[in-house]
């Protein structure tokens, strides 16, 4: 079976919300049916077939051809199945997805993998601010899986997080990891400014030194136990997170937000 | 049949249902994993007092290990799963958080979870940190010398223990000599512990005694010194009996173990002094598990 298709035939004005079209919901829809659906787009409804040429019929693995940064809700509340995006894709890009895998080809908006659950989402481009956050207003962000970036990330990439990995290639805008409850994001390339803002616990694993800040208090250098484990769990990936010689276990250690309940922590690659 | 002039009795082992787990400790080096594992099975030869039964079953090669660190591997074996449960948290907190530079994971990946440092981490105060990776939850646990890993659970498994066979020999000293060739060689096969000191017991017990509160006692029909005061089971030259007893997760294990450590006492055979091979039963109403002596070295 190929892969079920939809090709872009042109680019709307306004925005549109991709939604409808994620694995679980087309599995063993006919192609007449998904091509009669609708999406919304702007304040008007468009059919499927009014947007994109479809072909293929493996509902299991979707491909979005000619993807563009107005296409929102990409994977919304995935469920198993992959997507693949090739071109960029507009914001939400996978919120509350909850298993299964996207991998988008260009860059994706804002609040991509917000409230993400379960799964693997990989970004070849770069991805807007709020990377695996909240929705506004809600208290818990991403609570699982894993977000790979190849490249930068906006602000405040993981803010709320709860559980999960943020691997990011590049560098984070300001903010990265701020109010984050728990789970791991590992910059390679620079942060931004307000680095674990009222960060309660969770891991912020950098390579490079980030701005000081009065916030997190220095506990030393140490050799860490987990960090080879936690290297290894990305053995895995096509990225340079898997090359073993990105790979270490010796950091120094802050601790933080000491404004917030401090149990937060900045791993700072030594040597 | 006899092997090499040593006489296989044409008797069985009896052997019991147990709760089983396992758990793998890590050190900076061999050396600390080794102690932190001795101690994690120290006291626990026997159930009838220890509690549970415990035993290192291998070292592991670095590259065997989940943090890449020189390793051991040890099993715990008990006669219901609370008590494992428990065995298993009071040893992990006093012997392995407490041994420098240890870190502790789970053995077995299937079976009914039980709390490896799942409870540990409570020694942390409030400082311990959660690592979910790859499906598994780790808790980091500050310390003194630096952070505690452990994994948060580890399997426990259905077992099997009591798995047996007696050395009959000429001397004391070639008794020992058969017994220990016999765990070199038994040592070398996974999933089973012999859980005396050194594997060998020299005092096997029988069903009950004259004392009221005793439930076990010296088996006197294998006792050398008493020949001629009970119904002995030893010909007038032996002059040592020794025992192996042996845990497994499954009967084919215990065989295993069973038959690499007969043949080696049987390749020192007569000529070291070694007589007879035997093996402890309670004529087969107890144990659901019988592992026949001259079956197994078939």
């Amino acid at each position: 079976m190929s892969a079920l298709t939809f090709t872009l035939k042109h680019k709307p004005d306004q925005r549109v919300d991709m939604s409808p079209l994620v694995c679980d919901k087309l599995a063993d829809m006919p192609l007449a049916e998904i091509a009669a659906l609708t999406l919304q787009n702007g304040k008007r409804k468009i059919r499927v077939d009014e947007l994109f040429s479809i072909a293929g019929s493996d509902a299991q693995n979707i491909v979005i051809k000619g993807s563009f940064d107005k296409l929102d809700f990409i994977g919304k509340e995935l469920d198993g199945g992959r997507i693949t995006v090739e071109g960029d894709a507009g914001a939400y890009l996978g919120l509350g997805m909850k298993s299964g895998e996207i991998e988008v080809s260009g860059d994706v908006g804002i609040y991509a993998a917000c409230e993400m659950k379960k799964g693997f989402l990989k970004i070849n481009g770069n991805a807007g601010d709020f990377l695996g956050a909240a929705l506004p207003g809600n208290k818990m962000g991403m609570k699982g899986g894993t977000i790979l970036v190849k490249g930068n990330v906006g602000e405040r990439a993981g803010d709320h997080m709860r559980r999960g990995n943020i691997l990011v290639e590049g560098n984070a805008g300001d903010y990265c990891g701020s109010r984050m409850t728990a789970g791991t994001i590992a910059v390679m390339g620079q942060t931004g400014r307000y680095l674990g803002f009222a960060m309660r616990r969770g891991t912020l694993l950098l390579w490079n030194q980030p701005q000081a800040s009065a916030r997190f208090n220095d506990c030393g250098a140490h050799t860490l136990a987990f960090l080879p484990i936690l290297f290894a769990s990305f053995k895995k990936l096509n990225s340079k997170f898997a090359d073993s010689s990105a790979a270490f276990n010796r950091v120094q250690r802050y601790a933080g937000d000491m404004s917030e309940m401090g149990r937060g922590e900045v791993l700072v690659k030594i040597g | 049949m006899i092997i090499n002039g040593v006489a296989i009795d044409a008797t069985f082992a009896e052997a019991f249902p147990m709760k089983a787990t396992r758990a793998i400790i890590t050190a900076q080096n061999e050396k600390w994993a080794m102690i932190s594992a001795q101690a994690m099975t120290g006291f626990a030869t026997s159930v009838i007092a220890c509690g549970c039964e415990a035993g290192i079953e291998r070292v592991l090669d670095p590259s065997e290990t989940p943090d890449g660190r020189p390793g051991v591997s040890i099993m715990i074996f008990a006669m219901g799963g609370k008590g494992l449960a428990k065995q298993l948290e009071t040893r992990a907190g006093q012997c392995v958080l407490t041994s420098p530079t240890s870190a502790l994971f789970a053995g077995i990946d299937g079976g009914t979870r039980i709390a490896l440092g799942k409870n540990l981490r409570y020694f942390g105060d409030g400082f311990q940190v959660a690592k979910l990776i790859d499906g598994k939850r780790y808790w980091r646990i500050p310390v003194m010398d630096g952070e505690f890993l452990a994994e948060a659970t580890t399997g426990q498994v259905e077992a099997i223990g009591g798995g047996n066979f007696l050395v009959l020999a000429e001397s004391q000293p070639q008794a020992l000599a058969a017994c220990e060739a016999a765990i070199e060689e038994m040592r070398k096969i996974p999933n089973v512990i012999m859980p005396f000191p050194g594997g060998v017991v020299r005092s096997g017990s029988k069903v009950g005694s004259k004392y009221a509160a005793l439930g076990a006692s010296t088996n006197d029909a294998f006792c050398p010194t008493l020949k001629g005061m009970t119904k002995t089971d030893l010909s007038p030259e032996i002059e040592s009996v020794m025992e192996i007893v042996i845990d497994g997760l499954t009967k084919e294990d215990i065989d295993k173990a069973m038959r690499v450590g007969i043949q080696a006492v049987c390749d020192l055979g007569a000529a070291n002094g070694i007589k007879r091979i035997s093996a402890g039963n309670y004529g087969g109403k107890l144990g659901p598990f019988h592992f026949h002596l001259q079956e197994i070295m078939a």
